[in-house]
């Protein structure tokens, strides 16, 4: 793709104009909240917004992977809050312990999900959602459906409420180095390359000898790990696994991945783009939170899934015009 | 000779699971309830699982046109949930009760203009729009909810209306008004699926879907019409389960219900590929899923465990699916 010719700003806005104008959106919001709000700038927002954040950040960019290939991952949420409710048990041995170990539960949530829909031949859509429900129903059991307390001894919440240089929370930074290894594979890698054939098209990927079970299996235990880590932060970071929680996180993630411009019918997908896209979502809920704050609008919390389903119609809508004018463009090259 | 016949008869005994799989489910299920589950055979059992299984059975045999033209709906549980809360605002209102009469016409039939109006919505994204039906569908299904939690402020409305409530506690001939509701809608709809021109687009859309553009059919209106008539039945389904509790809860009618439908569909024998449409299938299916639950239950299974084996069920049900397929 990058070849020696110069940097061409006007081809790569023509190319990327949708996570162009996402990028230009979060830019704008944000001088509009700096500008708007006394403490939107401050660092305490700042801290809370991204910790809260690196969860939706996290599965969305194992969802980026799982939708390039044209898949879907309906589990994460229920696998996140299964993760968290192992991380809690396992908190009084410490972090180096307990996220490890809630990882590996991920994968093998993610690998239960690859094996259903590579061997079994289960749609995508039906296997995670299976998975959903499964996850969802042993959260609660081992749980007892309540929360469980963490450990508050150990180091375990350092993760979830401590700050490095008393401004970035670890779990952003965790998150940030888990999505520029994800880069670097889904850009530079041959396994990467297969990823982005399977969504352009799987029989010829087959056909030309790609290992295609091989990357589907791979995005599929990602997604599931992705999931993992979030359940992880979740769990330091409110103190307590919560068996309850991750309900309507996949669409969250889907909607953070569609934002970010990846297309749904997959083969096209970038990691930069999803992470704007996970961003500008919950930048949006910050600043109504803000705007609720003032006293200007007074927003129940119901509003919120309303405004996130009108915030989704409006991004698909965008994005079929944005394709239509695609396909026609290329019809006609 | 005499191994060729066992194996012929092993042979056919294969078929006729392999045919009638569900069935075959079903007698299980009684069989084992009638030996284990206390007080099973008693009318208060097939009254409580009747009125159950009539709201799943309405939503599955949506859900089965839906999957046959090779869509989904996610947004039915929402639609319940909005369906289910305008209702009592209606009857409730000053309006309704100085006309007790009108308002519960009303009620009943606002809600399932706006049901109607979400399958019209979901059914312009997908025919008109190309969005996939995931995702189409999933629009109302984040904020359908919602709405009707603004409408409500997320109150429960509780209610006494004997003819509101006669939806879901009706009785005609002794057995609930609801299940006579469900087998009249899908004698309908089976007349639809077979006898109308309708009918065999939703099929050959499934089957083939350029071929059925190409060969000039109205695809995107027959496509349309499957989501509406999918968002009335939700929307219908939403108004029993308020007439059940006489109480109507934004938070909790039709949660979890497209699940509770694709698997019913799906157990009864729809594609996901689309192209079949199997009415009385989608009820087998509703039956089924009521009584694995009730069963659970009775048993004294906590719910949750009951979660994790719905998902078994539906695994299980398409992966005999897939391997038949091939």
């Amino acid at each position: 793709m990058l070849n020696s010719d110069a940097f061409d700003l006007r081809k790569y806005v023509q190319r990327n104009s949708q996570s162009v104008a996402v990028w230009i959106a979060l830019l704008a919001l944000i001088v509009f909240g700096i500008l708007r709000y006394d403490n939107f700038g401050g660092s305490y927002n700042f801290g809370s917004f991204l910790n809260y954040n690196s969860m939706f950040i996290v599965i969305a960019l194992g969802m980026c992977f799982v939708i390039i290939t044209g898949g879907i991952d309906l589990s994460v949420g229920s696998v996140a809050a299964f993760s968290s409710v192992i991380a809690a048990y396992l908190s009084p041995y410490g972090l180096e312990v307990a996220l490890p170990l809630a990882l590996l539960v991920g994968m093998t949530f993610g690998a239960f999900n690859a094996f259903c829909i590579i061997a079994l031949r289960i749609p995508p859509f039906i296997a995670t959602l299976a998975t959903m429900l499964g996850a969802k129903g042993a959260a609660l059991v081992i749980s007892g459906a309540s929360t469980v307390a963490v450990d508050w001894g150990s180091n375990f919440t350092n993760m979830g409420m401590n700050k490095a240089f008393d401004l970035f929370p670890w779990s952003i930074i965790i998150v940030t180095i888990v999505g520029i290894a994800l880069w670097i594979v889904l850009e530079m890698t041959s396994l990467g390359r297969t990823i982005l054939a399977i969504g352009g098209g799987e029989d010829a990927s087959k056909l030309m000898g790609l290992k295609v079970n091989r990357a589907k299996a791979f995005v599929y235990i990602i997604s599931g790990g992705c999931a993992g880590l979030a359940g992880v932060i979740l769990a330091s970071g409110f103190g307590a696994g919560q068996p309850l929680e991750g309900v309507a996180w996949e669409l969250s993630a889907i909607a953070a991945v569609v934002v970010g411009g990846t297309l749904l019918t997959g083969g096209l997908g970038s990691i930069p783009a999803t992470v704007a896209g996970a961003l500008l979502l919950g930048l949006v809920f910050n600043i109504l939170n803000f705007e609720n704050g003032r006293g200007t609008i007074s927003f129940s919390a119901y509003w919120q899934m309303v405004i996130r389903g009108a915030f989704l119609f409006a991004v698909i809508l965008f994005q079929t015009r944005m394709t239509k004018g695609r396909k026609s463009k290329g019809a006609s090259a | 000779m005499s191994t060729t016949i066992t194996e012929t008869r092993r042979k056919s005994v294969r078929q006729l699971v392999h045919g009638h799989g569900g069935i075959v489910a079903l007698l299980a299920i009684l069989l084992f309830n009638m030996a284990f589950t206390p007080n099973f055979l008693q009318l208060q059992t097939l009254f409580v699982n009747i009125s159950q299984v009539a709201t799943i059975a309405i939503v599955a045999m949506g859900m089965t046109l839906v999957i046959a033209t090779g869509g989904i709906d996610l947004s039915v549980g929402a639609i319940m949930a909005l369906a289910g809360a305008l209702a009592p605002l209606i009857f409730l209102s000053e309006f309704g009760a100085a006309n007790p009469a009108l308002g519960v016409t009303l009620a009943i039939a606002l809600p399932m203009l706006v049901a109607i109006a979400c399958g019209l919505f979901n059914g312009i994204m997908v025919a008109k729009l190309n969005v996939q039906p995931i995702i189409a569908t999933l629009i109302l299904f984040i904020s359908g909810r919602g709405i009707a939690q603004v409408l409500t402020n997320g109150n429960l409305q509780t209610f006494t209306n004997p003819h509101f409530s006669y939806l879901g506690t009706g009785k005609v001939l002794g057995l609930p008004f609801q299940g006579w509701l469900a087998i009249g809608i899908a004698i309908f709809l089976y007349f639809i699926i077979s006898r109308t021109t309708f009918g065999r687009y939703v099929l050959a859309i499934g089957g083939n879907e350029r071929a059925a553009q190409l060969s000039g059919g109205p695809v995107a209106l027959v496509k349309i019409g499957v989501y509406m008539i999918c968002g009335a039945l939700a929307g219908l389904a939403g108004l029993i389960v308020v007439a059940i509790n006489s109480a109507s809860d934004a938070a909790r009618n039709g949660s979890l219900m497209e699940l509770d439908a694709i698997a019913a569909a799906v157990v009864g024998g729809a594609l996901l590929q689309g192209g079949r449409a199997p009415i009385f299938g989608a009820i087998l299916g509703a039956v089924i899923i009521q009584l694995v639950k009730y069963t659970l239950l009775a048993n004294g299974v906590q719910d949750e465990v009951a979660l994790i084996a719905k998902a078994g069920i539906i695994l299980v049900a398409v992966y005999v699916q897939q391997a038949r397929k091939e």
